[in-house]
């Protein structure tokens, strides 16, 4: 059936280039073995508005009965210009926007961004500086993982318990960061040079109780889910990353370690100062979801031992460097990547400056959209169900993917 | 060998410890009412900027209408008209002041980059309106709110800031003492030439 009206030709579209827009895939009958049609392949499109994918994410799969044969994730919906906007504003107005990358990891975003501009602009932080970042970019592991595993377990099911435990313990943590920086979320607190403000009276104290009590809320976490059999046969076995697929995708963070490859930039680049404190990097032998849970989780026990570590060793001191610049700060000509092992994996910022105020090209490399990209690989062979905890456990933030 | 189930189990277990738990231990009684009882905010908590005044709300007001925060401001939120007077010079005062609370994000860069201690964080979060455009755009009549409210809600940072400005208020006046000091000295050693040369004239004109 032809439509009656052409609006197209009414409207004077261009005609499309060839091959965009159509699906890079066809979708043929399924024949049994005499050549008989035995059942079609259903396309479904999964979101943008659908609860498990995470935010506004659309994975366009295609369906054996219930098994994916095809993979196509589909985003852009939240896309707001981070980039152009940050060319547009100077160098300290787009540290809030770097708040809203990853929104559940606002200051770890902070530190890349600073750590950029101060290569570029040959600011060093001060020591009490330094400090204060290790211990938010732990905190801020804490948060990000105890939200990951909290909604990994909701994927499978578990509704509500294991996400609510989650979430109380994460808010204790906001708690420390809305008495330091103003905010729970949007922290907005690193700066070229250092921090904004220093700790408050009674900050420490409050974070080692935070800390010291976070170990038994693991322990508790644990028994709940570690050892549950639902969850271990939906997660293991399911969404193997290989290692040298996940080297030649560049992915990073927890996911590269649960595939068994040991690349950790804290351990890497040795960023900050992270070459005083002692800890390990766990990995995964199988690259399953179940090694991505447990990976994560390990991952917060270290973090827990370079915090005690951090509260007690912090020193005296201003918190930001004398050289560093509110007002009119302008970087020299020239070229800096900044790059911290986030949450989530390798966060970098890659600046131009041209001498002006503003910088000339801003760009961000988001672990999220680079992890994102082997999604299909993960995904073909299972069925639609595990789609859902795959991509759960990549854990992306659409704020990040989408910029 | 594990026994079939016994992940579960355990699990179930800690699910009652934390519901039994939720009656009597105060760490696990986490929510509050929300309307009815409130968390204390923090010190530190910040909303949305406000301006200060000392004494006068009108002529108070530390803005001096510098523009600067309208500049640095990273959604472009705030409004500033410089006042002038009769003959267009600035009065350092601000004629308009107009922040657009649903476009600003509380990123609190307009209270960093002030060098007049003028804009301050708020800590008031509800801002529900019924006017969904002018309710919003706050002008400086109700931006401007007094030092000693300031002093309510962030106490230990108001009494940094009020010994900043007193101590540049005092080292002003000592500038603004020498200064009248030395053009004094000034005039009185070119009244003294002046004199000099007065008398130097008169006795010249004696002398003839």
């Amino acid at each position: 059936m032809t439509p009656s009206i052409d609006a197209e030709a009414i409207l004077g579209r261009p005609e499309a280039p060839e091959g965009s827009g159509e699906p890079n895939y066809t979708v043929e009958p399924k024949r049994g073995d005499d050549g008989s049609v035995d059942g079609d392949l259903l396309e479904v499109a999964m979101g943008p508005h659908h609860p498990s994918t995470h935010g506004v994410f659309r994975m366009d799969v295609v369906l054996d009965g219930e098994d994916v044969v095809k993979l196509k994730p589909v985003f852009g919906y939240l896309h707001r210009n981070h980039e152009k906007i940050a060319e547009g504003v100077s160098y300290l107005a787009s540290m809030p926007y770097t708040d809203r990358l990853d929104y559940l990891c606002s200051m770890t975003n902070n530190w890349a961004y600073a750590l950029a501009v101060e290569k570029l602009a040959d600011v060093e932080p001060t020591e009490r500086a330094e400090y204060i970042r290790v211990i938010m970019a732990e905190l801020t592991r804490l948060v990000n993982h105890t939200c990951l595993i909290g909604f990994l377990v909701q994927d499978m099911g578990a509704l509500g318990t294991p996400l609510m435990y989650a979430f109380r313990e994460r808010e204790k943590i906001l708690d420390l960061f809305e008495g330091l920086s103003g905010s729970r979320m949007m922290c907005n607190y690193m700066r070229f040079g250092g921090c904004r403000g220093d700790l408050p009276a009674g900050w420490i104290s409050a974070a080692k109780q935070v800390v010291d009590r976070f170990g038994a809320f693991l322990d508790e976490y644990e028994a709940l889910l570690s050892g549950n059999e639902i969850l271990m046969a939906r997660t293991q076995g399911i969404g193997v990353l290989p290692p040298d697929l996940a080297v030649n995708a560049s992915v990073t963070g927890p996911m590269l370690r649960a595939s068994g490859v040991n690349y950790d930039l804290r351990k890497v680049d040795k960023y900050g100062i992270y070459d005083r404190f002692d800890f390990r990097v766990p990995l995964g032998d199988h690259g399953d979801v179940f090694d991505r849970y447990m990976v994560r989780v390990l991952e917060m026990r270290e973090s827990l031992k370079i915090l005690k570590q951090a509260l007690r060793d912090i020193p005296e001191g201003p918190v930001i460097s004398p050289k560093a610049k509110i007002r009119n700060f302008k970087a020299p000509k020239g070229e800096a990547y900044g790059r911290i092992e986030g949450p989530k994996g390798e966060l970098g910022f890659y600046l131009i400056s041209d001498g002006k105020p503003q910088p000339y090209r801003y760009r961000v490399r988001p672990p999220s959209l680079i992890n994102l990209t082997v999604l299909e690989d993960m995904c073909l062979g299972h069925s639609i169900a595990d789609a859902v905890i795959i991509l759960g456990s990549v854990d992306i933030v659409l704020g990040e993917v989408d910029r | 060998m594990n026994l079939p189930g016994k992940g579960i189990a355990t699990g179930m277990v800690q699910t009652a410890k934390n519901f039994l738990g939720s009656y009597v231990s105060k760490e696990r009684m986490v929510t509050v009412q929300y309307p009815e009882e409130r968390d204390k905010a923090h010190e530190a908590a910040r909303s949305f900027p406000f301006l200060v005044f000392d004494q006068d709300p009108e002529a108070g007001l530390r803005c001096v209408a510098c523009k600067i925060c309208e500049k640095e401001c990273p959604p472009q939120c705030i409004y500033i008209v410089m006042q002038r007077d009769e003959n267009g010079k600035p009065t350092k005062q601000p004629e308009t002041f107009d922040i657009d609370v649903s476009v600003c994000m509380s990123c609190q860069i307009c209270v960093e980059v002030c060098p007049f201690e003028a804009i301050k964080m708020d800590t008031e979060y509800e801002h529900s309106e019924f006017d969904r455009f002018d309710g919003l755009l706050r002008g400086k009549d109700r931006l401007a709110k007094s030092n000693d409210y300031y002093h309510s809600i962030h106490p230990t940072e108001a009494a940094e800031v009020d010994e900043r400005l007193d101590k540049e208020r005092k080292a002003k006046e000592a500038a603004d003492k020498a200064k009248a000091a030395k053009l004094a000295a000034l005039a009185n050693k070119a009244a003294n030439a002046e004199k000099i040369a007065k008398d130097a004239a008169a006795a010249k004109g004696k002398g003839e």
